[in-house]
């Protein structure tokens, strides 16, 4: 999909400045945890926090801090959801895509964020300032459909009420 | 003198994603005007979520609740006399006496809702600690015991009996053991962990501590779920509000007996909610799942013999060891004893939970407590226990809510999630989503379910499509056949389930003609 590929470039160049590595910061939040049991999942946590995303750089910081090859750290890295390889955008919607809220017209109100935002699930607009994502599951079932927005759950979702949203943060 | 009105607003996630922050400052602010004393306690939810944000004023009658309350009424109720109780269209009587809340069972929630979460005094002056009280003068086999006879079994779906769990651990030997809470509640049309975590959360911490003193462990963790931040918070405070009492940490409350607990925090893997991909997270892996045997109980967490939980399985100890194993066990039918909490969750008018002994029937929850779809069309689909479970129809709702009557029904109880669908739902599309879901979640570790799912989500393609749909239909099924015997864990070997009870029920949906 060379248009995607695009895309992705555009948005890494577009949030390359917007918190900037800082190895002493990353090894001072990988020190709380390098002595934790399992730690490293803490760690990750930590810095995708801290950054909005896992730098490439914290890879070599992280095996040394918890004795393993940068392979097993990209391994854990990788398999989460949560941990993400690329800043996101000013702005993250998350609508679920799980059962409960299928069943009270999910489907319908992902097509109409995406064409109100220009963008699918899992991209973020080339202006950077949205990041559309799927998410299975907010546990908020009994008043579906659901959606984060920048980290806040709001239940019983209309497409008014997201368009509402949306315009709180036009640029 | 004053007339001070306490007011109760939850602080439970779907209350304040319909707002009850915003109302509880547009109530604040409306009483200041007004010239009105309130204070308001913020509990944990009564699980009626379909009436949230629910508010509730105490009068010399009992609580008085007023359902679905936005700020913009904040001025009418005040108008209407709220504070003593008033009538006001959104004025639903008694909270107790609300049927929905009335006619259920509540053991495990019987706090939830009536409380201030954080309050170790409101844990206390309810029945909280009377089971740890009585778990400190019994031996370890003693415990486990009482926890066997009641008959408890896996609250997250598997129902394993909880007893014979704890005995496999008690009886291993170990330098170390621990208690592991799954609180990784991924599946769609379930909250109940989420509410019980954040309404009560000293019931969790409670059960914990018992089973670590039931199997000598002094070490818990909770896996919660990343979904769930108001959980992370509501939990962390919790603990250190139990430590600084004496009820964590070294010599609990002077018994000598030391336990404490950790939360670790998941990262949006669903897969993770499968026991064996829990513990290798918790040591900081990825999510792989483990080839059983050996049981977690024997070799679970670091290597050593683990208790692996749901949140209900354990919050529902404290009131067996306080009530006794018989006091629980006299609730439900069959092998299925004490209560569950049922969800009732997607296209419904009374959404939210509800706690039964066992042996309700499906129809009475979706009808009576749920009011039927919320859209007023006809029911078409019941999914219950989950994304692994069944697709049930209308024909099915007689089915008692017991684990065996499900088994036999080719049905999943799990967790106790009811997800309902109008007619407009298209089966074929659901199947569909069976497959891709698990194609996404999938661990990756067996090739059924790694392979297995992408290849079913391609056959569903082409079956909608209309392409070749008898061979690719046989295809699909073979599929199933072989994903359901071959894969490691649920994941891979339950996704048929859903695929072809859609199949079973509503070919119609697979034709495309």
């Amino acid at each position: 999909m060379p248009d995607k590929m695009g895309d992705k470039t555009r948005l890494e160049e577009a949030h390359s400045h917007k918190v900037s590595w800082n190895q002493a910061e990353a090894l001072q939040i990988i020190a709380q945890y390098a002595s934790l049991k399992g730690g490293l999942m803490e760690a990750l946590h930590g810095l995708q926090y801290f950054f909005g995303y896992i730098p490439a750089e914290s890879y070599a910081l992280l095996a040394a801090g918890f004795n393993l090859s940068e392979a097993e750290v990209y391994g854990v890295k990788s398999f989460y959801h949560d941990f993400t390889a690329a800043p996101k955008g000013r702005h993250v919607i998350q609508v679920c895509q799980a059962e409960a809220c299928q069943s009270r017209g999910s489907r319908a109100l992902t097509r109409h964020v995406q064409n109100q935002l220009g963008i699918t699930l899992g991209q973020t607009s080339p202006d950077g300032h949205f990041t559309l994502e799927a998410v299975y599951c907010l546990g908020n079932c009994a008043v579906s459909p659901n959606i984060t927005f920048d980290g806040r759950l709001h239940g019983r979702v209309s497409a008014d009420h997201m368009d509402h949203l949306l315009k709180k943060v036009a640029l | 003198m004053t007339n001070l009105v306490t007011l109760y607003v939850p602080l439970e996630s779907t209350a304040l994603s319909l707002g009850a922050d915003e109302l509880v400052l547009a109530l604040m602010e409306e009483a200041a005007s007004r010239g009105h004393d309130i204070e308001i306690i913020r509990n944990g939810s009564w699980g009626m979520g379909w009436l949230e944000p629910l508010v509730e004023v105490a009068t010399k009658r009992g609580r008085v609740a007023y359902g679905n309350v936005s700020p913009s009424d904040a001025a009418g109720l005040f108008d209407a006399g709220f504070l003593a109780g008033g009538d006001h269209a959104l004025c639903q009587g008694l909270t107790t006496e609300i049927p929905y809340l009335k006619n259920q069972d509540r053991l495990t929630f019987a706090r939830c809702g009536l409380i201030d979460a954080l309050s170790l005094h409101d844990y206390q002056a309810n029945g909280g600690f009377v089971g740890l009280d009585v778990a400190l003068k019994m031996t370890a086999q003693q415990i486990v015991d009482q926890v066997t006879q009641s008959g408890l079994r896996g609250r997250g779906g598997a129902a394993f009996p909880t007893g014979i769990k704890w005995n496999t651990v008690l009886k291993a030997s170990s330098d170390q053991k621990y208690i592991c809470c799954n609180a990784d509640e991924g599946d769609s049309g379930t909250f109940a962990d989420r509410i019980l975590m954040e309404g009560d959360p000293y019931s969790l911490i409670e059960g914990m501590i018992i089973a670590g003193l039931a199997v000598g462990a002094n070490e818990g963790y909770i896996y919660l779920r990343s979904e769930y931040p108001l959980c992370k918070e509501i939990l962390g405070e919790a603990l250190i509000n139990a430590r600084h009492q004496g009820w964590l940490g070294k010599d609990i409350r002077g018994s000598g007996r030391d336990f404490d607990i950790e939360i670790r925090m998941g990262a949006g893997s669903y897969v993770c909610g499968e026991e064996t991909a829990m513990l290798e997270s918790l040591e900081g892996k990825r999510g792989m799942v483990r080839a059983k045997p050996p049981l977690p109980a024997i070799e679970g967490l670091f290597g050593k013999p683990t208790v692996v939980n749901n949140v209900l399985s354990l919050a529902s100890v404290p009131i067996i060891m306080a009530r006794g194993a018989e006091y629980y066990q006299n609730f439900g039918m069959g092998r299925s004893r004490g209560t569950i909490a049922f969800q009732l969750a997607g296209n419904i008018t009374r959404g939210g939970l509800v706690e039964k002994a066992f042996g309700v029937s499906l129809r009475e929850l979706i009808e009576n407590y749920g009011g039927g779809t919320l859209s007023d069309l006809p029911l078409k689909a019941v999914q219950v226990g989950g994304p692994l479970g069944a697709y049930l129809s209308e024909d099915d709702l007689d089915l008692p809510m017991d684990y065996e009557a499900f088994s036999e029904a080719g049905a999943v109880l799990g967790h106790g999630g009811i997800v309902v669908f109008d007619h407009t739902v298209d089966m074929a599309e659901q199947a569909k989503f069976a497959f891709e879901f698990c194609a996404i979640e999938s661990c990756g570790k067996c090739t059924p379910c790694r392979i297995g799912s992408v290849r079913g989500a391609e056959l569903m393609g082409k079956i909608q499509a209309g392409e070749k749909r008898a061979e690719n239909l046989n295809l699909m099924k073979d599929l199933c056949e072989l994903m359901e015997a071959g894969s490691l864990c649920a994941m891979g070997g339950m996704t048929p389930i859903p695929v072809l009870s859609a199949l079973r029920h509503w070919p119609e949906d697979f034709k495309t003609e």
